[in-house]
């Protein structure tokens, strides 16, 4: 590949902030060598903010603190940012790529299998191992691992541990899995997909049949992974069986916002070079981009590769926070909700996805948690526990066509950026080349 | 003939029929008559069924339905009929006597079991009953529980036989029972062989007792059994269990069981070790073997079969599978028509899996057909297309709540059913849609919001109760061809409900200027306009006839299974990959893509019968894998309709 | 569009800030708290929103009576929406924020597998009213509904001593509880003589529609002469499905009778049940039990309901057995702490609805007298077989590896206690 920058248009060289490609043509900065964070100043105020959490959680923790926020609500603070580990990574494979990936919660879901396997095989295998030290016999290598066939699958009605749980033991190994097993599967798809030139809604729904078997398979109870019990117990870590929960919700929060402070890093700066160039010119026009001299695929492969592993390492810090995960995990709408964050928070803009996905998902949680107050209307009462639903699915449809900048949008208002007015009209000069444009501008 | 048969009755059971009444009787066995239970009620039924009382064969029957009750004030028992005031009672003289409060009455529930045993002890009375219904149920009844016993009254009872039907019921009866229970092994042979190929199951059910196996070691030849063949351990049966059936008939000894072996060896432990093998070093299963062994000679411990004394055992005897019927002339005829019938059966087997898989096909088409016309042909993603199939579903069952009558119900919910989704559907185009039409991404997360926002109020208005929506009385049962292939008139309707949409699709868009204008609206918008037609208003038809077909199909889907609000979330996904399958914007594409996912499916559960969810993934990955092969579809449009 | 974009930003702001400053504004000490943990939303909702209903009545009605222990009652309802993972998290914040004394909740073993390690974490208290597996007993579970030995192995029995069935078809829902009760039902049929090849095991996905299939093989096993019996163990609404199919192939209760574990009168409203006549399904519990008792229990919930036509069914009468027994229980002990209440519960006694007395047992189970019925047209069932009550196994006694354990939470103190070598396995579950 040749190293010239694409001829495109100057708003591909310039992001005014990562993700948007510009409120217009600048073409002065572009010349300007800046440094990655004077270019990407949202990338400081999101550290900074996702810092001031951070403390503030930890002062109020059970753990450290005050102990005024209960330790339920930490984690769900915790899972939160696993989520919005989870909706940067969909931001960058849609918004950025332009491939809407209705599957991308199955790599997710996966991550936590793999990291779920190991808590829950060495938990288990000290139990049985504590259990047999009382027999005048010192027990054999099977008899610890019939021991724990029989209490992990003695539940589901087996008792023989599974060939998939071969490495279940190590946990070097179950974590080198939560990259690989993502990833591969990712590869595999992406590679069988993108080969055969599947775009657009069609690779959409291929997405998510490729997430429904998945589900389907593992809802099987012959899947060796527990059926429809999956792996439960989870928030209980071998070794640590006298650390009380609330240090270890206060842990795993740490790590999700480390996580998620890192890719966040990471994933701005990639898309702020010439790589996002080229990823925002395929979400634009794949075409035009393929007759350059690009090789898209390769590009789309590796987007969609790189994104189902940041999900896969996501899920593997969600899960041992809620403590068990089971194939309805998997399910299509877990990813079309995915999207959904990612959507109202803002595509193509990395802290629009964050923002999104926590701003949603707590939401969501309140609502449903009983604790939103009901309104009454005399004649009827709003039951937030059966509205909430209608409320998000109708807030998406407007979100999509009223306001397809999403959350995000709001700061461009407080910036006085607009968007330009085109009253439905096509967005380019060919009407066909510009329909996978996600009307950012 | 009735004397005569009561008198067979009384003469089979002669000590007890020194004429006791049906009421003394009933009043000895009281108790068990309130709680009858199968294994013991016989003796009571029989003396009933032998007392010679005229009483008797109604006191039965009257038991059998349910219409015996017990008086709680006095424990008298009385035969039940309805009444304004409770029930009217007859005692068992067969005397009126009065009526009674419900509240007053202990109703006799006896269960299938003790049912069962009536209806063979009723069988006497009923086979020459001059009701013929009566006569059927008595059919019925031997044909459930087939005994040699009822070979005799059988056979009396044909001659008489008025009705064809009954006649030809008995006849086949009657040689099912010879080839069972007669004495004659020339006639059982005979009766054999008069069936052919006749793939019913109750011959099958006659037959397959006949050649039962049960599985014998011997040290030397078998002698004086009815061999089937000799089997091979290794080769038709594991050495496990051939050693099992040795350890079973007492010819070798039992082996020793993992925990048996660890207790003798934890009770032998001797300073820190067992015969000579240190403690720690029994985490090893060859040690402790080894251990157990050593014990074992010092005789300090049962021997117990080690693996070089079961494989020795195993070869030492020869292991055969041997009939339980003596006869082997009766075998061999057995052998040879199940041999004949199994062809045939394994054949039609194959016919009646496609007749599944049709009808799988044509309800997956049902559901696809609608998304034909809005993706196939407008190429917009509905993902609120399922709930349009809901929707449907729930206007059946609100117009049955209202229309009395499940047919006219059905021919209301119909039309309804169209014009409510279709109605749907224009607004749905009309308020988003129509802004999104450059956007197929963004169509396709609205719809889904719309879809998210649908299914919340459905439960909201119907509760997540499922629904009964009943198909009347003429859709209920299944086309018989014989006791294997069947389908069910449901399936039918359904199955010709698909070929009538596929003959007004077909019709609407070759025949008709509203196809002409979609047709042409869909290849070019801007061309289209130009010749006059408004491609907002053919858009917005469009749509909604593709929405109204939906919710047609919502009501038949719902008529063979459930109606809850996530009716429609179980068929998107698969209408999806039909019409992706099939090929975009073609309808013989949607009906190839139903057909190949339908009978798919069908066939992966024919090789794994007893896990549906694999099927089904099976079938997903398979339809990820064909998009690779064909990527556009079954049948790929080219050139200029190809669009993109 | 500004002021939906202000006012969603707002609640936004709200709603992450309730929690946090979330020193909860806790009634006075003057009322008990009671979690319902029943889903009230997702495709459990079904079932349980009956259950949560169930409580709030019974909650009523209690503080009718002036409470317990002089203090009002209060239910703390939360929506654990279908979600497996919710459960847990919601469990916790009934016992860590709302400081519930007791729990009533879960319908899957799912979502109590999920709940387990939280109360088990915490010593909270719960009462789990639904039908389920066994080979599980907590310290801090009471268990109310059947266990296998209270509910498939009478109706085994059923079948094998009253209808003479020689061959089995278990069908069932791909699930832990089907999978574990056939296991259970598979090691007892071959310990009744019944040969392995003469048991068909099937499982289909949850809603499963599509039975043509399945139905006719079935029937098809009835080739060999043998009479066949199917027990189903299918589970919510695919069952509306399965007998819309059986109906349509004419299978009738004589030829191939059919008995449902998890199919009771609410299950059935949704169908026409003509055509079921004479099937089966066994219970604890059936509205159609004749008892004062049962009378009353129904009249009160019509009333609550203000729905003459809203069924009865068994988890109910278990919530109804549970919240009495623990009533009484807290007012014996004369406190709500969970050990005190553990203690003073093992052995309680109290009415069962369709006559006999439930006992709790040390292995916190419950006693229960087994009832068969057969489906009537009008969708109630006959009651054709009651047993007397039978004591709750939480370890079934016929498989190899769970015959040995035994639990006994009042002298042991232990829920997996081994038998052969007379030590504690495990004091936590399995989950």
């Amino acid at each position: 590949m040749t190293d010239t920058t694409p001829p495109a248009a100057p708003p591909f060289t310039l992001p005014k902030y990562p993700g948007g490609t510009g409120a217009g043509p600048r073409p002065s900065a572009a010349l300007t060598p800046k440094g990655f964070l004077a270019r990407n100043p949202s990338v400081l105020w999101f550290l900074l903010a996702l810092a001031v959490l951070t403390v503030a959680v930890t002062i109020l923790s059970p753990a450290f603190g005050m102990g005024s926020m209960s330790t339920s609500f930490v984690k769900t603070l915790g899972k939160t940012l696993c989520l919005c580990l989870a909706a940067l990574a969909m931001d960058i494979v849609w918004g950025y790529t332009g491939i809407l990936s209705l599957g991308h919660m199955a790599f997710f879901a996966l991550g936590g299998y793999m990291i779920g396997q190991w808590l829950m095989y060495a938990r288990t295998e000290e139990i049985v191992v504590q259990s047999l030290a009382t027999s005048p016999i010192p027990a054999t290598a099977q008899e610890i691992a019939q021991g724990v066939g029989t209490q992990i699958f003695g539940v589901v009605g087996g008792s023989d541990i599974p060939l998939i749980w071969s490495f279940a033991h190590s946990l070097p190994a179950q974590l080198a899995l939560v990259v690989l097993v993502p990833g591969l599967l990712a590869f595999l798809f992406g590679w069988l997909a993108f080969r055969s030139r599947v775009t657009g809604v069609y690779l959409s729904i291929l997405t998510q049949a490729m997430t429904l078997a998945l589900s389907l398979y593992l809802f099987q109870n012959d899947s060796g992974l527990r059926g429809n019990n999956g792996l439960s117990g989870l928030q209980n870590l071998p070794g640590l069986a006298e650390t009380s929960q609330d240090l270890l919700s206060i842990w795993f929060f740490w790590a999700s916002a480390a996580a998620l402070a890192l890719a966040y890093i990471l994933l701005a700066w990639a898309i702020s070079g010439k790589f996002g160039s080229v990823l925002r010119a395929i979400r634009d026009d794949e075409a035009r981009v393929r007759f350059l001299g690009y090789p898209v695929e390769g590009y789309k492969l590796f987007v969609f590769v790189i994104t189902a592993v940041i999900c896969g390492l996501a899920g593997a810090l969600y899960y041992p926070q809620a403590g068990i995960i089971n194939p309805a995990e998997l399910a299509p709408i877990a990813s079309i909700y995915l999207a959904v964050w990612v959507a109202i928070g803002g595509r193509g803009r990395l802290y629009g996805s964050v923002i999104g996905a926590a701003f949603v998902s707590l939401l969501s949680s309140w609502f449903t948690g009983g604790r939103a107050p009901s309104i009454p209307l005399g004649f009827y009462t709003i039951d937030w526990v059966d509205w909430w639903q209608v409320l998000l699915g109708l807030s998406f449809v407007g979100v999509t066509l009223w306001a397809p900048k999403g959350i995000g949008g709001l700061f461009d208002r407080f910036r006085g950026l607009r968007t330009p007015d085109r009253k439905g009209a096509p967005l380019g000069p060919d009407e066909g080349s510009l329909q996978e444009q996600e009307a950012v501008e | 003939m009735r004397a005569f048969l009561l008198g067979l009755a009384l003469a089979c059971l002669g000590l007890s029929a020194h004429a006791e009444t049906v009421a003394q009787i009933v009043a000895t066995h009281a108790a068990d008559i309130e709680k009858p239970s199968r294994t013991t009620i016989g003796p009571v039924i029989s003396d009933l069924a032998a007392s010679g009382d005229p009483m008797a064969a109604r006191l039965l029957e009257a038991w059998g339905n349910k219409q015996l009750g017990e008086r709680k004030s006095d424990k008298t028992f009385f035969l039940l009929s309805p009444d304004p005031a409770g029930y009217a009672l007859t005692d068992l003289t067969g005397a009126p006597a009065g009526t009674a409060a419900k509240s007053d009455i202990t109703e006799l529930k006896p269960n299938a079991g003790v049912r069962g045993l009536i209806a063979s002890a009723l069988v006497q009375f009923t086979l020459s009953d001059p009701d013929p219904a009566k006569r059927a149920n008595a059919l019925t009844s031997i044909a459930q529980d087939p005994n040699a016993e009822s070979l005799a009254p059988l056979r009396a009872a044909i001659d008489g036989e008025t009705d064809p039907t009954l006649k030809a019921q008995k006849q086949r009866l009657e040689r099912l029972l010879t080839l069972r229970f007669d004495a004659d092994t020339t006639a059982r042979v005979t009766a054999m062989e008069s069936f052919g190929a006749d793939t019913g199951l109750d011959l099958r059910a006659a037959l397959t007792p006949l050649v039962a196996t049960s599985r014998m070691a011997s040290a030397g030849p078998l002698e004086g059994k009815n061999i089937a063949r000799e089997i091979k351990p290794g080769r038709d049966l594991t050495a496990v269990e051939a050693y099992d059936l040795l350890v079973a008939d007492g010819s070798a000894p039992a082996r020793i069981t993992h925990e048996d072996q660890e207790k003798a060896l934890a009770d032998h432990i001797q300073s820190g070790s067992v015969a000579g093998f240190p403690v720690s070093d029994l985490s090893i299963q060859a040690n402790r073997d080894r251990a157990y062994t050593a014990l074992e000679a010092a005789g300090q411990v049962p021997p117990a079969a080690t693996d070089d004394e079961v494989a020795a055992a195993i070869t030492a005897h020869r292991f055969y599978e041997v009939y339980t019927e003596a006869d082997r002339v009766i075998t061999d005829a057995a052998t040879a028509a199940l041999g004949k019938i199994s062809l045939k059966v394994g054949v039609l087997q194959v016919a009646d899996l496609g007749l599944d898989g049709l009808s799988l096909a044509a309800i997956y088409f049902l559901a696809a057909i609608g998304l034909a016309i809005t993706f196939g042909v407008m190429g917009v993603i509905n993902m609120a297309h399922g709930e349009f199939i809901t929707l449907g579903a729930y206007t059946g069952y609100v117009v049955q709540q209202i229309v009395p009558g499940y047919t006219a119900s059905l021919l209301v919910a119909f039309p309804l059913a169209f014009a409510i989704t279709f109605a749907a559907g224009v607004a749905m185009e009309r308020l988003v849609i129509r802004h999104l039409y450059k956007r197929p991404l963004e169509t396709l997360l609205a719809t889904f919001g719309i879809s998210i926002a649908l299914q919340q109020l459905f439960k909201n208005i119907f509760g997540t109760q499922a629904r009964p929506l009943t198909s009347p009385d003429w859709l209920g049962g299944a086309l018989t061809f014989n006791d294997v292939v069947s389908i069910s008139y449901i399936r039918i309707a359904i199955i010709v409900l698909a070929a009538l949409f596929l003959g007004f699709f077909l019709y609407l868009m070759k025949r008709t200027r509203l196809g002409l204008e979609v047709r042409a609206v869909t290849q070019n918008p801007a061309m289209a306009a130009s010749m006059g037609i408004n491609p907002d208003r053919i858009n917005m038809l469009t749509f909604g006839l593709g929405s109204g077909i939906a919710g047609i199909a919502g009501v038949a889907i719902g008529l063979f299974a459930k109606v809850t609000s996530e009716l429609g979330t179980d068929y998107i996904v698969q209408s999806f990959m039909t019409v992706v399958v099939g090929g975009v914007g073609n309808i013989w594409g949607a009906l190839a893509g139903a057909t190949m996912i339908g009978s798919l499916q069908k066939a992966i559960e024919w090789l794994n019968p007893s896990n549906t969810l694999a099927a089904q993934t099976y079938m997903i990955l398979f339809i990820i894998l064909f998009i690779q092969v064909r990527p556009r579809g079954i049948i790929a449009l080219r050139g200029r309709a190809a669009g993109d | 569009m500004k002021l939906t974009r202000r006012s969603l930003l707002a609640g936004g702001v709200a709603a992450f800030a309730a929690p946090l400053m979330t020193t909860r504004v806790f009634a006075a000490d003057d009322t008990i708290k009671i979690g319902v943990l029943h889903s009230l939303s997702g495709t459990m909702a079904i079932s349980e929103t009956t259950l949560k209903d169930t409580m709030l009545m019974l909650i009523d009605a209690q503080n009718a009576k002036g409470g317990v222990l002089g203090k009002k009652l209060e239910a703390v309802v939360v929506d654990p929406a279908s979600d497996w993972p919710l459960f847990a998290e919601k469990a916790r914040e009934l016992l860590t924020v709302d400081k519930v004394a007791v729990m009533f909740g879960c319908w899957t073993s799912v979502s109590r597998k999920s709940v387990l390690p939280v109360i088990e974490e915490l010593n909270g208290l719960l009462f789990y009213p639904v039908q389920y597996e066994g080979e599980e007993s907590s310290k801090n579970v009471i268990y109310t509904g059947a266990a296998p030995n209270q509910q498939a192995i009478p109706a085994t029995d059923y079948y094998l001593n009253e209808l003479g069935i020689q061959k089995f078809a278990l069908l069932g829902t791909d699930y832990v509880y089907p999978r574990t009760t056939n296991k259970i039902l598979e090691a007892y049929l071959i310990s009744k003589g019944i040969p392995k090849e003469d048991i068909f095991v099937n499982y289909t996905p949850f809603g499963q529609s599509d039975w043509a299939k399945i139905v006719s093989d079935v029937v098809a096993l009835g080739a060999d002469g043998k009479k066949v019996g199917v027990l189903s163990t299918i589970n919510g609404d695919a069952n509306i499905g399965f007998y819309k199919e059986l109906a349509a192939a004419g299978v009738t209760a004589d030829k191939l009778p059919v008995c449902a574990f998890s199919v009771g009168e609410e299950e059935l409203s949704g169908l026409d049940t003509s055509n079921l006549v004479g099937h089966l399904a066994a219970w604890n519990y059936f509205e159609s039990a004749d008892t004062p008792a049962n009378a009353d229990w129904i009249k009160q919930w019509h009333a609550f309901t203000k729905n003459d036509k809203r069924t009865t069914n068994d988890p109910m009468e278990a919530h109804y057995i549970g919240f009495n027994m623990w009533v009484n229980a807290v007012t014996q002990a004369g406190t709500v702490d969970v050990d005190p209440v553990l203690d003073a519960l093992i052995g309680q006694k109290f009415p069962n609805l369709t006559g006999g007395t439930a006992e709790l047992l040390p292995n916190h189970h419950l006693t229960k007298p087994v009832l068969i019925g057969e489906i009537k047209a009008d969708g109630q069932f006959d009651i054709i077989s009651q047993t007397e009550p039978v004591p709750g196994d939480a370890w079934t006694d016929y498989l190899p590896e769970s015959a040995v354990l035994e639990s006994d939470w009042k002298d042991l103190k232990c829920g997996m206690y081994n038998k052969d070598t007379k030590t504690c396995v495990q004091l936590k579950s399995n989950y």
